[in-house]
């Protein structure tokens, strides 16, 4: 921080934080970091880390779908987290954009993926508005069970609607345009130490059905755009009014800030990015059913969210790579792992209910905080 | 249409009988929810653990058809009573090691659900995995009969056979489906005076109106919570054996869905209201039977879901809506 200096109320902590430390690096320190960490993200599949990589499954295939529910826990942190209401059907909207893409690209028409995405967005988020303007009013217990029935209605409708390929589902959706720039070599470890393998390589952005690896990329970088998105929102008046209608909607209503509207765009652009998200997975399966789409994956949304820390957008980062990774980590144990996962819910609930990262207050609360303890208990702490 | 006029009665019967299982597991949801404002997911669980040892008690017993009426009735009270303690121990068990940790430390309600998820899916694979567990131990040599094909539907054998009772508009109303509603209503009516005049139910109602107020008062929270779990435990092991009865499969999944209409039951009747469960069961269960009459069965599931959203945008607080607490004693 660099007010640090300047500001004499500022109070220096005896322990600077891990936190703090990295946020008083040099700004071109940061932005080193950070592409670092960016490029380490990029050829994650392709490193084969020992103990990290999956044996079971392909590893680009189990990035893409912990890809995935980063994105959706992302979409779902603006409705539980950020807006504060409780949304158990979730994967109504996932579906809805996965079966937009089906329905658009081969079971009634063939247009083409780019054109087909964004419309999957938008249908998603007209459903969204279509569940919300009537339910966002009645009260947030409530909400919980409307929206859980939301999802069962859209899985349902899938199962019996002969038109939207019934129990069968779609199949042969095609793959999106591949750009076929360069090839990225993997890393292999079987002689113990790193050796570059120029033989098993993954083409950048060719899609194909064999290689899962292009399709993560391609995820990653929808989710670098939402995350700027979402990043932008947050700290934007929508972001504030959120905050306010959460931890007070009478008095945020009372402020003028139009609650009722203000939830419904938080449930709008939710629904988008599920939408968003199922489009991803249609199209990196190829073949949707709606067996893809059972309540219990509503559930393990919401868990991710509230494993990471509802609220905090890193955190719901941590929370979706815990749901899903570990399960497809720990196959071997598949019988057991719904059990376990049970079981780390409860422990998680008991020993760290506020999520593995808990949000941060925001920069203002916690100034105004500061400042009142600051005229409470004059200058003690400096 | 025409199959809804023809075939009325054996709908609203269908209906009435799969409504008082909704009411009687709705009753546990309702509970909880008026005293701890809390969802407590893992109901559906309690329910299924009740007709596993529904259908235990009866294969230990050497139920079989068409054995002697103080036979079958003798099978019969034993399934109550093993149901009711099985959900009965569940459900207090759920409570000390899901709910009470959560609210010792005060956390946010969204993490008692998240409690809630995570105890569900475990006593649900509990379940599921119970050839597993019994390997382990050693014991599937005395236990194959009950704990085989753990994943499958395990089926109970028909100890009472369907017999008609009395006809009406062309439908045979059998022993079965009378002994379903007649025995929901009852063991409701229990309920409901045990809530409205008993030393425990009258604690019960307070922590509902004002937890904090009831404490100084000298009641017992904690006691109160417990107690209230144990209740909706016991019904919902009374629902078990009835869907038992009627239905006849269980799996270790089964739980899950007749929960979520259980739950849609209650709020459908206005949550935190015993009553309005009760309502709330049988109009569910009939909407959906007659839905399904007219839409096709493969629909009841969305007319069940479609009629709580309904239901909620006009009438908010459901149909009786009002809670645990403000009913008079």
């Amino acid at each position: 921080m660099s007010t640090t200096t300047s500001t004499p109320a500022a109070r220096k902590p005896a322990s600077p934080r891990f936190r703090e430390r990295v946020n008083n690096l040099p700004k071109a320190v940061k932005i080193l970091l950070w592409v670092l960490f960016a490029i380490f993200l990029f050829l994650l599949p392709l490193l084969n880390i020992p103990f990290i990589t999956t044996e079971g499954s392909d590893f680009g295939g189990v990035l893409f779908t912990v890809a995935t529910y980063v994105l959706v826990a992302l979409g779902l942190n603006i409705v539980v987290g950020y807006a504060g209401l409780l949304d158990l059907g979730y994967v109504g909207f996932y579906a809805i954009g996965a079966y937009t893409i089906g329905v658009l690209t081969s079971e009634h028409a063939h247009m083409a993926w780019v054109v087909v995405v964004p419309i999957a967005i938008v249908i998603a988020m007209i459903s969204g508005i279509i569940l919300g303007a009537p339910t966002l009013r009645v009260r947030g217990d409530y909400l919980a069970i409307v929206t859980l029935g939301f999802g069962e209605i859209v899985r349902l409708t899938l199962v019996n609607s002969e038109w939207l390929g019934g129990a069968q589902g779609i199949s042969d959706i095609p793959k999106p345009p591949s750009f076929e720039l360069f090839e990225v070599p993997s890393i292999d470890w079987s002689s113990g130490a790193p050796v570059v393998d120029l033989d098993t390589t993954s083409t950048f952005l060719k899609f194909g059905i064999n290689d899962f690896v292009p399709y993560y990329w391609l995820a990653l970088g929808v989710i670098s755009l939402v995350l700027l998105f979402d990043i932008l929102v947050k700290s934007s008046r929508v972001g504030r009014a959120w905050e306010a209608t959460r931890e007070d909607e009478d008095a945020a209503e009372l402020m003028g800030v139009p609650t009722f509207r203000f939830k419904l765009l938080a449930f709008a652009l939710g629904a988008a990015i599920g939408g968003l998200s199922g489009a991803l997975f249609a199209t990196k399966a190829g073949f949707i059913s709606p067996d893809s789409f059972q309540l219990l994956l509503s559930i393990l949304f919401l868990a991710a969210v509230v494993v990471g820390g509802a609220g905090n957008r890193w955190g719901v980062i941590v929370g979706a790579i815990v749901v899903s990774y570990f399960p497809e980590r720990f196959r071997e144990f598949a019988d057991f792992r719904v059990l376990v996962f049970g079981l780390a819910l409860m422990l998680l609930a008991i020993f760290r209910p506020q999520g593995l990262l808990p949000p941060r207050r925001t920069v203002r609360a916690k100034r105004a905080d500061e400042r009142q303890a600051v005229l409470e208990e004059g200058d003690a702490h400096v | 249409m025409q199959n809804l006029i023809d075939n009325f009665f054996a709908y609203t019967i269908t209906g009435l009988t799969i409504g008082a299982v909704y009411a009687l597991v709705a009753l546990g949801y309702t509970l909880v929810y008026g005293v701890l404002r809390l969802i407590n997911f893992a109901h559906s669980e309690v329910f299924m653990y009740g007709t596993f040892a529904a259908l235990w008690v009866v294969m230990l017993l050497g139920g079989r058809p068409g054995a002697g009426v103080g036979q079958v009735v003798f099978w019969v009270a034993m399934m109550f009573v093993a149901a009711m303690a099985m959900s009965g121990f569940i459900a207090v068990l759920l409570e000390r090691v899901a709910y009470r940790p959560l609210r010792k430390r005060n956390a946010p309600p969204l993490i008692a659900l998240i409690s809630a998820i995570g105890a569900s899916f475990v006593l649900a694979e509990i379940m599921g995995l119970r050839s597993r567990i019994t390997a382990w131990v050693g014991l599937d040599d005395n236990l194959r009969d009950y704990v085989r094909n753990s994943r499958n539907n395990a089926g109970l054998p028909t100890i009472i056979s369907p017999q008609p009772i009395f006809t009406i508009g062309g439908y045979h109303v059998t022993n079965v489906d009378v002994f379903v509603i007649v025995g929901a209503i009852a063991i409701m009516v229990i309920l409901d005076q045990f809530v409205k005049r008993s030393r425990l139910g009258r604690g019960i109602r307070a922590v509902a109106m004002d937890p904090e107020s009831a404490a100084l008062m000298g009641v017992n929270r904690d006691r109160v919570i417990q107690v209230t779990f144990l209740v909706g435990g016991v019904m919902a092991g009374a629902a078990a054996v009835f869907y038992m009865l009627k239905i006849g499969i269980t799996r270790y999944d089964a739980g899950f869905t007749l929960g979520v209409k259980a739950f849609t039951a209650a709020v459908l009747g206005g949550i935190g209201n015993l009553r309005g469960a009760l309502l709330g069961g049988f109009i569910l269960g009939l909407a959906e039977n007659y839905g399904s009459a007219i839409v096709g069965s493969q629909w009841k599931d969305v007319v069940a879901f479609v009629l709580l959203i309904l239901i909620l945008l006009f009438r908010p607080t459901g149909l009786l809506g009002e809670s645990l607490g403000k009913a008079r004693a």
